[in-house]
């Protein structure tokens, strides 16, 4: 390894530190909290129920993160959480297999994402108002081929098992997914460009970057995550249910993401900081259910966490960069 | 006699009904350096993004090295050594300066990752080479001035093996200093012999002591073409002078 390698990783992990040290900071500071406050908060059991709260917004968070990086948002992808396991439900029982059902799922999520991009690329409506239509559409559909009711989630316990119903399986799916999107964010084109159609569209087009494509195929990715997560939990839960998943998990996404540092204007942020961003919200949601507190209350809490969170986040990640920008 | 680089034949472009240019004809030889000059809006930037492939003309034809080529995208004019730095600089404020200096030319591994490593590398040469400091190559775009940016972009086109480099008003944002290490820099390409030069320029003194020919544009067409050497600043005051006249004459 040479010289310049190494110094660039010493500045890399130095930036990577620079901009997520103080969500890792908020974050300890609410586990010191609650296990001081309650004695089950470090325990087994509890830890595992606290990755399953963290696992799915951290997977949807990576897509979010993308889109959010490029300029865009994708409002619609709690809908496919809801919509995926049935498409894989309904293949099984058609005779096809879970296998099957599963491609299907993920084409039929592909293809979502392809019309959310679509529209909003080529039609030139902004991504705001494109996936809250199909926000409204998908449920719609959902709720219609569902009849309204949750099914039981076909598939044997094993696979059940492996697909996140066993253990911290669901979390280490979430944490290959969030390696995988680091990779592709920090090294390998399709990040950098990502991050250049963000920051400069008209220079990044100008660099000859197929913008379109790399707006479209986020949110195809995002649509996809959306779609694997809503599957992880259909499995974990054992119910195929056309209300989970919605607004709530991709607002849980999208929060994991800015508390994490990805800036709403486009052109940065980072898929750890994501991760990070997600166990904040999964501690606090969880913590909060130890205690007890009543789910009004709770929104409240989270809330009003989500904005000290953020505001900390912006003003902290300014000193850090010491005071530019 | 040289031959001929690039050709751009009879080229109109209309913005919906606004006229961007109305028949200009260009060309520019190997080893030459073309010096643009023209009021705002004169269609100086259109004809360049014409040449890149980035807008496709309403009609009239291209040629390199006497070929006939119709531009399909940015990357099939880079592809065939066409090169620009455009007045927006085309830089990304939220990258660092290495990642600008490579944008969508990235160097990657064997495994298909960014080599972060050699783009360090390679960038921190290049801008050593022309004499641009920066404190890192590391730092993102965002934190230079005007006049560093202008060279990062401009270290980005020559860097990148370009046959043919275009540049829209290279020296717009720059001191004296940077704008003297960029006239370095062109003329080191021009002493090479074998990369054209088409720079759009304001400064008339400036583009007679740089550019081998020059040529004036108004309103879309071309009001004067001629060897360098053979004018002077004085002469192209007046062409423009007379155009005013004649404008003002039309406009009654
Ligand atoms: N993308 C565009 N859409 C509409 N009009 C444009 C566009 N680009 C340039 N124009 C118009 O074309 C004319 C020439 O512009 P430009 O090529 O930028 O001139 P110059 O570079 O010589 O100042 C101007 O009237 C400008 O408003
Ligand atoms: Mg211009």
């Amino acid at each position: 390894m040479s010289a310049t390698t190494l110094s660039f990783r010493q500045r890399g992990t130095k930036l990577l530190a620079l901009r997520e040290a103080s969500i890792v900071v908020v974050a300890l500071v609410l586990v010191i909290y609650f296990s001081v406050v309650n004695a089950n908060f470090l325990t087994g059991p509890n830890l595992q129920t606290l990755s399953q709260f963290i696992a799915p917004s951290a997977i949807i968070a990576c897509g979010e993160i993308m889109l959010l990086i490029c300029g865009e948002i994708d409002l619609s992808v709690g809908q496919i959480f809801a919509l995926a396991p049935f498409i894989m439900a309904f293949t099984d029982h058609a005779g096809l297999g879970m296998f099957v059902g599963f491609v299907f799922a993920m084409i039929v999520s592909a293809l979502v994402g392809l019309i959310n991009g679509a529209i909003t690329v080529l039609l030139k409506v902004p991504s705001f108002v494109t996936t809250l239509g199909t926000l409204f559409l998908i449920n719609g559909f959902t709720l219609t081929v569902s009849k309204g009711y949750p099914i039981n989630t076909p598939g044997g316990q094993t696979m059940a098992n492996i697909f996140g119903a066993a253990g911290y399986n669901e979390f280490l799916w979430a944490i290959l997914i969030v390696v995988i999107m680091h990779m592709v964010l920090r090294h390998r084109r399709w990040g950098l460009h990502t991050i250049a159609v963000g920051g400069n569209l008209t220079g990044a087009t100008e660099a000859g970057i197929n913008a379109a494509r790399i707006k479209i195929g986020n949110f195809m990715l995002t649509s996809m995550l959306g779609g694997i997560t809503g599957i992880l939990e259909a499995f974990r839960i054992g119910s195929t249910d056309p209300l989970a998943g919605g607004t709530n998990i991709m607002f849980l996404a999208v929060a994991s993401g800015v508390i994490g540092g990805t800036s709403l204007a486009g052109g940065s942020g980072t898929i750890i900081g994501g991760l990070i961003g997600a166990t904040v919200l999964g501690v606090l949601q969880d913590g909060f259910t130890l205690q007890g507190i009543n789910a009004f209350t709770f929104d409240m809490i989270i809330g009003a966490a989500i904005l000290i969170a953020m505001i900390a986040n912006i003003h902290v990640g300014r000193l850090n960069r010491g005071g530019r920008s | 006699m040289s031959t001929e680089a690039l050709r751009a034949a009879d080229i109109t472009k209309n913005f919906g009904n606004i006229s961007a240019l109305s028949g200009i004809s260009l060309h520019v030889n190997k080893g030459e350096v073309l010096g643009i000059l023209g009021d705002n809006g004169a269609g100086k930037s259109t004809l360049m993004k014409i040449i890149t492939g980035y807008h496709k003309p309403s009609s009239g034809q291209m040629f390199i090295n006497g070929e006939a080529v119709t531009l399909t995208s940015v990357d099939h004019a880079r592809s065939l050594g066409i090169e620009c730095v455009y007045q927006d600089l085309a830089l990304v404020n939220t990258l660092p300066i290495y990642h600008n200096m490579f944008l969508n030319r990235e160097l990657r591994n064997r495994f298909g990752m960014l080599d972060h490593g050699a783009m360090r590398k390679r960038a921190a040469a290049a801008l050593d080479d022309i004499g641009v400091q920066v404190p890192s190559v590391d730092d993102e775009v965002a934190m230079l001035s005007g006049g560093q940016r202008q060279a990062i972009a401009i270290a980005r086109a020559v860097y990148s093996n370009a046959k043919i480099l275009l540049l829209d008003e290279p020296l717009a944002a720059m001191g004296a200093r940077e704008a003297g290490l960029i006239i370095d820099l062109i003329q080191r390409q021009q002493a090479r012999g074998d990369i054209s030069i088409i720079m759009i320029m304001h400064n008339y003194a400036q583009t007679l002591e740089i550019a081998d020919r020059i040529m004036m544009m108004q309103r879309g067409t071309v009001t004067f073409e001629g060897n360098a050497r053979d004018t002077s600043v004085e002469a192209l005051l007046d062409i423009v002078r007379r155009e005013y006249r004649a404008m003002r004459a039309a406009a009654q």
